[in-house]
């Protein structure tokens, strides 16, 4: 065989069908005992609580940018009494989790691909495996559970200060009041509206955990390896969250139609 | 060869990287509560052979039995069996960068124990205490020097009492003084304790000190083996050489 075609074509699809193996093997041993409670908290609260902050000013300054820009959308037509209920389905449907999960595989998946790729090249993981420490369920399990379940509440947190922003934003210009607004908010929208955008950002944190576990226990050639495995993980998680972004707003309009309205 | 007297033995061992032959018809029997010193050039297979006795290699071909245990066999759970009777001093520490010098000491005795939360601390303190570093309990591994790594490393190892302790390049990096401390730990461990150990070093001082048995690599063979005195009357010039330096001292 050709050295282009093994290059172009054979090590890349054994490096697709790896990852997915890799992906399954994680999704199954995720559902198995033995559960790594006390590992899979701390990454809780490193991956979770420690991207608070970021999600909640971020949310916060997205949700003033939407409102001026919905502000000067509306007010074209006369509807300015529409701005916190349009900004509001927008920020829960599409904005709060797509830039979550923008935002979380830059901080966690660099995170993450770095602080294995250096464990991997450190000898760290082999010092698990010699503890008689299965390294895939403690480090790679613990981290894809903490981003499964880390993701909707921080999207909810955006969702909530990105509301915030909006009103804050608002009140600056037409000087309304916060529960006004909020009444205004919630007026149309409906849990229907949060849920489904809410529950796929599991899917992303997914997509996050894996795409940087893998190319992070994977990384070679030193430090230089570890860099490569940090940028190849928010690189990489980024564009696979973007593109099965497109399927699972396609399928929460096949199973929750009403979000198509 | 029973397992009984020898807890560790390979079997016409072989393992390539690409084209490279690293370890090659590789047998050795290694007699319990005995220190054997692997001693050979940089890159003959020393490092790989400690790894394919802890499991965390297979071999090409060939087998290795530890413990009266075949790893190249045993699903991972009994492997897992099989690690916790070993220690594993890695040739930098590899120390959980995430985990104070004491939680690392403490993650075996966590993980394989059902100790209370008092003793295992304990525990830790007294594996601290005997390389020198109960007073760097709650520092992290990298605000230590690279001897002090070493020594963490050399308590995380000796953590669970094993019944084989498997030690790569003790001495690489210390200073004389601390480089004989760790080997007179690694006697006082082998005597009390009836420990067998295999040590990997190039500090020809220390392998005289430490091995009971001396094997001698080269190439991927294992080209002598007997004590310090008959390696010293060995014919072959490598091993001459060797043996008459103090490298790495």
């Amino acid at each position: 065989m050709p050295s282009w075609v093994n290059a172009l074509f054979v090590l890349p699809m054994a490096r697709v069908g790896d990852s997915v193996l890799f992906a399954g093997r994680a999704l199954a041993a995720a559902l198995r005992p033995p559960f790594e409670f006390k590992e899979t908290a701390r990454q809780l609260y490193e991956i979770g609580w420690l991207s608070v902050p970021l999600v909640a000013v971020s949310g916060f300054a997205v949700g003033i940018v939407l409102s001026m820009h919905t502000r000067a959308s509306l007010e074209r037509f006369g509807a300015e009494a529409l701005i916190p209920a349009a900004l509001t389905l927008a920020l829960v449907r599409e904005t709060g989790p797509l830039v979550v999960g923008l935002l979380i595989s830059g901080r966690v998946g660099a995170g993450i691909g770095a602080e294995l790729g250096a464990m991997k090249v450190t000898e760290q993981i082999d010092a698990l495996e010699a503890s008689a420490v299965d390294s895939f369920n403690f480090l790679v399990v613990t981290r894809v559970v903490a981003c499964i379940v880390a993701m909707p509440i921080l999207t909810t947190v955006m969702n909530f200060t990105g509301i915030l922003g909006g009103w804050a934003a608002e009140s600056a210009v037409s000087g309304l009041g916060l529960f006004s607004y909020l009444r205004a908010a919630f007026s149309i929208v409906q849990f229907t509206d949060y849920l489904p955008g809410t529950l796929k950002t599991m899917v992303f944190g997914f997509i996050i955990a894996i795409t940087a576990s893998y190319l992070g226990i994977n990384s070679s050639q030193g430090t230089q390896g570890v860099g490569r495995a940090a940028t190849r993980s928010v690189v990489l998680a980024s564009v696979l969250l973007i593109a099965t972004n497109v399927v699972l707003v396609r399928l929460i309009f096949f199973v929750f139609p009403e979000s198509a309205q | 060869m029973s397992q009984g007297t020898h807890p560790i033995q390979l079997e016409h061992v072989s393992k390539r990287f690409g084209s490279f032959r690293v370890l090659d018809d590789i047998s050795l029997d290694l007699p319990k509560g005995e220190a054997t010193v692997v001693l050979g050039r940089s890159g003959t297979g020393k490092s790989v052979l400690l790894k394919h006795i802890v499991g965390l290699m297979s071999p090409d071909s060939g087998r290795v039995v530890v413990q009266g245990q075949e790893l190249t066999v045993l699903p991972a759970a009994d492997v897992a069996l099989v690690r916790r009777q070993i220690g594993f001093l890695f040739q930098n520490a590899a120390l959980f960068d995430s985990m104070s010098v004491g939680e690392n000491v403490e993650f075996p005795i966590r993980r394989h124990t059902q100790l209370s939360d008092r003793s295992v601390r304990a525990q830790a303190r007294e594996k601290l205490a005997l390389v020198g570093l109960e007073q760097d309990y709650d520092k992290l591994p990298g605000a230590l020097s690279g001897g002090m790594r070493k020594r963490a490393g050399l308590a995380r190892a000796m953590a669970l009492d094993p019944a084989i302790l498997l030690v790569d390049e003790p001495s690489a990096g210390l200073d004389p003084i601390t480089s004989e401390e760790i080997d007179d730990l690694l006697i006082r461990v082998k005597k009390e304790l009836g420990t067998t150990q295999v040590v990997v070093t190039h500090n020809i001082p220390s392998a005289r000190r430490i091995g009971d048995t001396l094997v001698f690599l080269h190439k991927g063979r294992v080209l002598v083996r007997g004590t310090a005195a008959e390696l010293e009357r060995s014919k072959h010039t490598i091993v001459e050489q060797f043996m008459s330096s103090e490298a790495g001292g």
